[in-house]
């Protein structure tokens, strides 16, 4: 009789507050596809795991993302289209690439960015129309990589297409109509575990089993970017010691080479980028703030000692109160994005056509 | 002369049954895609294709004035699968326009990187994405007879891969839930942990700069590396008998399946992988570092390799617009009015390009698409070269030279043998790729397989190189620079699925001008100028039909297998979209208008 019981244990599991929630992920923004093929790379969770259902309480999901999908091209939009329509069930939307301003065109027909083709028109269908469409319907909106959540390389002084980041587009205090922000997680690419980790949090908040997310004023997860660059480094040893790295390749802090480590919120140096294997400083490479609003101009020229920097450096033996503040200057205004990544219609880039 | 194949009139037996039939989005691929096509269902051939991308970003545009050491940096994230291609090739041109030479051991770093991204991108894509395409649910869909050949056919290779029937394999292929799918999904990770121990992090790497790298040189990183790159060595035992019994089988289950996704065999490679004995990034000394890289660059036209050179390569290569959203600049600044050597430099070379897009509706007679045209110039004809999806142009130019022989690889002037030495479970073993009669969309995905085997057996040598170095106590992974006032560069590269170069022009110390030209603008391409179609359209345009399903629910399987087996990657430079089935016009073959 017993190998028939209901397993005693059984009574652990719980059964999530919806059944299925879908990913409607759009890549058409101006990206690179980066971070769909970043959260390939990811083992904490894998895409597989979640997809396959080998976490614990996690509704069935499923994925509708171009660069891993079955179908291709109507076939594939026929969730978007039932998206649209109300008609798909639970959906949290996922915009990947930066929001090109469509009002600036002198030619209205058109376009920057484009998704499908409309059948009426035959026209591309703008990327920004499927977030105009989608949004309103979804139980959460994240913005995955450092472009569509504030615009990243190609919103960057003098670009022609005006582009922004999502929160720019919909608004900062947009709300989905469950009543959540937008989730910013950003990363020239998204760190792999970084992403899944945040969808999962997401999915068991919709199955009801986790609380709101908890996100900072730049909307970003507070537990992945609540520290700098610098405290998760293991090359801050070296800092301390005022010890120096005068060329790439040494082993030492690499701070005066460039590295903008010390004001920049990302947890990369410390988790690595997959399986604990590199990374930026901790590896050779300066950081160049790819997860900031400000990035990448105000991090620019690269290769050159942030100007902060030396101030630091100079009295790196005075810790406490006074550096944290004076860094956090710093660090309020990279997390700011230029002023030019607006929907009004009209460029403020610095670009005007051929010259 | 236009490059495209003459169509097969032979095959209109039938009254012409002519539908339009499009995809956009294509999926599976990286970036924004859309192919339109009229297929005659009645004679089961593509009679039109075009090819269009929807997206703009404007590099060229943002580059301007900005810190020629940033190119690096800003470039790679032209791609997200293969945006270390760019920042390598970036830094190749940065080198060339600074006048520094890396140390080395920074050298046989940047092509450890490489190797390891050869190594994941040709595995996630061939297996994960191209691979679904042949996986069982698809080929049920497409061509139940097919499948049920397969259950029948025995695998000839599968005491290496342990997949009975070549049924079993394509179930091993189907998304998620299939062995092979998810092994080499895990595999892809593993790959790209050997890259992240050269280059940072994947794919905008953090430790490359021009001059060299930031990468601690040890004994523990080669040997994080080398561990790792012996597993991908016996995964790649099993995997090339695999595809090959994969896809030979298909030419015996569908006679004529070599004329799927068939065109003209004209090809492009800009070589791969520095030899640091000898290349002093100079553009004098171009011709002769370029060929001793160790995938030699070339082109190939009609199975002849015209060129070696890449001086030659970089002389001719000419950007025309025809039906892409740019005005011309034929009145705009010419940068660069002499090469190094004194050869002329066109109007319509990259160094002189000035990129102004002009947003407009989308109209397939006129402008369809933001890619452009770029061609190569060759005894008067704009040839409209392919990259075969990266790793067939890599072999047949290569094979064809003969000049690399590393004993790990040997280029023998038709074929290249790839040695793999004994693993943990399976012994030594040679593979040899040999040149194929077609440049086709089964020879380019076994290519691919090929290449994967290549990268391996080059990094064994790249390995051995560096620990050398380290040994010898030359432990300097980077020189140092200083950014010239006026200067120009250039730099090829193979991207993952083809030719990438970058061209840049500095003046007053900041960028004036900068090109870089990625392998899918060259394959994706629309119509020139003069009428040319670029290799998608003129692939696609030339495809027998083997699906099984009529218009009502047709897939387009062909026409997907032979877009995917170039590797589509538009962030660097195309969408398909399934119409809805409108019959656009039925008429009589002039040659057979009797027959129904």
């Amino acid at each position: 009789m017993t190998a028939q019981a209901v397993p005693h244990g059984r009574a652990t599991q719980k059964a999530p507050a919806v059944a299925e929630v879908h990913i409607i992920w759009i890549t058409a923004g101006l990206g690179c596809d980066g971070d769909s093929v970043s959260i390939t790379a990811a083992m904490q969770p894998s895409i597989e795991d979640v997809l396959l259902g080998a976490i614990p309480g996690l509704p069935k999901v499923i994925l509708h993302n171009p660069v891993l999908a079955y179908e291709t091209g109507e076939a594939f939009l026929d969730a978007f289209y039932k998206a649209e329509e109300g008609k798909l069930g639970p959906f949290v939307l996922v915009v990947e690439g930066s929001i090109p301003n469509e009002k600036i065109h002198s030619d209205k027909a058109g376009y920057w960015a484009a998704m499908g083709t409309d059948s009426a028109t035959g026209q591309p269908i703008k990327t920004t129309e499927w977030i105009d469409r989608l949004a309103p319907k979804a139980v959460a909106a994240v913005a995955i990589g450092t472009c569509a959540t504030y615009g990243g390389i190609h919103a960057m002084q003098g670009n022609p297409t005006g582009c922004m980041g999502l929160a720019d587009y919909l608004g900062w205090d947009w709300r989905s109509k469950a009543g959540l922000p937008i989730v910013n997680v950003p990363g020239c690419p998204v760190q792999p575990d970084n992403f899944m980790e945040t969808v999962l949090y997401l999915l068991y908040q919709v199955a009801g089993m986790a609380p709101m997310i908890p996100l900072d004023e730049q909307l970003r997860p507070t537990w992945l970017f609540g520290a700098t660059v610098h405290e998760g480094c293991d090359r801050a040893g070296y800092y301390e010691q005022g010890d120096f790295a005068q060329v790439y390749g040494s082993p030492k802090c690499i701070v005066k080479l460039g590295c903008w480590g010390p004001v920049v919120n990302c947890n990369v140096p410390k988790r690595g980028w997959m399986a604990g294997i590199g990374g930026c400083p901790n590896v050779g490479g300066i950081c160049i703030g790819c997860t900031m609003p400000g990035f990448p101009d105000k991090f620019m020229p690269f290769m050159d000692e942030p100007p902060g920097a030396r101030v630091s450096t100079g009295s790196s033996s005075l810790y406490g109160r006074a550096i944290r503040s004076l860094r956090s200057i710093t660090q309020s205004t990279l997390n700011k994005e230029p002023k030019w990544r607006h929907t009004r219609a009209e460029l403020t880039t610095g670009y005007h056509g051929r010259s | 002369m236009a490059t495209t194949t003459a169509t097969d009139t032979q095959a209109l037996s039938k009254k012409q049954q002519i539908v339009e039939m499009n995809w956009d989005p294509i999926t599976r691929i990286v970036g924004s895609l859309g192919i339109f096509t009229k297929i005659d269902f009645a004679n089961r051939h593509v009679v039109e294709c075009h090819s269009t991308s929807s997206i703009f970003r404007g590099y060229s545009i943002f580059m301007k004035g900005k810190d020629p050491r940033d190119a690096h940096f800003i470039t790679s994230r032209i791609c997200g699968i293969c945006g270390d291609n760019h920042a390598t090739c970036a830094n190749y041109a940065q080198n060339m326009a600074f006048g520094v030479v890396p140390p080395a051991l920074g050298e046989w770093i940047v092509n450890l990187g490489e190797a390891a991204e050869y190594m994941f991108d040709h595995n996630i894509f061939q297996d994960n994405l191209v691979g679904v395409d042949f996986c069982e649910q698809m080929v049920k869909e497409t061509n139940p007879s097919v499948l049920a050949k397969a259950e029948k056919t025995s695998s000839p290779h599968s005491d290496l891969h342990g997949y009975k029937t070549i049924a079993d394999i394509m179930r091993a292929l189907n998304p998620f839930t299939g062995a092979f799918y998810r092994e080499a999904l895990q595999m892809s990770r593993m790959t790209r942990e050997m890259f992240c121990l050269m280059e940072g992090r994947h794919v905008h790497p953090s430790t490359l700069y021009p001059g060299g790298v930031g990468t601690v040189p040890t004994v523990q990183l080669f040997t994080d590396y080398l561990v790792r790159l012996m597993k991908y060595v016996e995964f790649m035992k099993k995997v090339v008998p695999l595809h090959d019994d994969l896809f030979d089988f298909f030419y015996e289950a569908l006679p004529g399946y070599e004329q799927v996704g068939q065109r003209r065999i004209l090809l492009g490679c800009w070589g791969s992988f520095q030899n640091p004995d000898v290349c002093d990034y100079t553009y004098k000394n171009m011709n002769a570092w370029g060929n001793r890289m160790f995938v030699t660059p070339g082109v190939v036209v009609d199975g002849k390799l015209v060129t070696t050179d890449l001086v030659d390569i970089n002389l001719n290569i000419r950007i025309l617009l025809g039906s892409s959203y740019y005005d011309d600049w034929e009145d705009g600044e010419t940068f660069v009015t002499k090469d190094p050597l004194g050869n002329p430099v066109d109007k319509r070379h990259p160094w002189n390009q000035t990129t102004t897009p002009k947003p407009q509706k989308r109209d397939f007679a006129g402008k369809y698409t933001w890619v452009m045209s770029p061609r190569w110039f060759h005894k008067g004809d704009y040839l409209a070269l392919d990259t075969g999806g990266g790793p067939l142009a890599r072999f047949w130019a290569t094979a064809l030279a003969g000049k690399v022989d590393i004993g790990y690889v040997k280029a023998t002037g038709q074929s290249v043998k790839i040695y793999l030495p004994k693993t943990m479970s399976l012994p030594e073993t040679e593979f040899e790729w040999k040149i194929p009669k077609w440049s086709n969309t089964i020879e380019r995905d076994r290519a691919r397989t090929y290449f994967q085997a290549y990268s391996a057996a080059a990094a064994l040598h790249f390995v051995e190189k560096a620990l050398g170095e380290l040994h010898a106590g030359h432990t300097r992974t980077w020189s140092d620079f200083k950014v010239p006032e006026e200067a120009i560069g250039c730099g090829f590269h193979e991207a993952v699925r083809g030719v990438l170069s970058h061209h840049v022009v500095i003046r007053e110390g900041k960028i004036a001008n900068y090109h870089p030209y990625p392998p899918t603008p060259w394959n994706a391409n629309p119509r020139d100028i003069y009428g040319t179609p670029g290799p998608y359209e003129d692939a696609v345009q030339n495809t027998p039909i083997f699906e099984e399903n009529g218009p009502d629910n047709f897939k387009g399987i062909d026409i997907m297998r032979s877009v995917r087996s170039f590797d589509p990657c538009l962030p660097c430079g195309v969408h398909m979209y399934l119409g809805n089935g409108k019959v656009l016009e039925q008429r009589h073959s002039p040659m057979f208008g009797v027959l129904r």
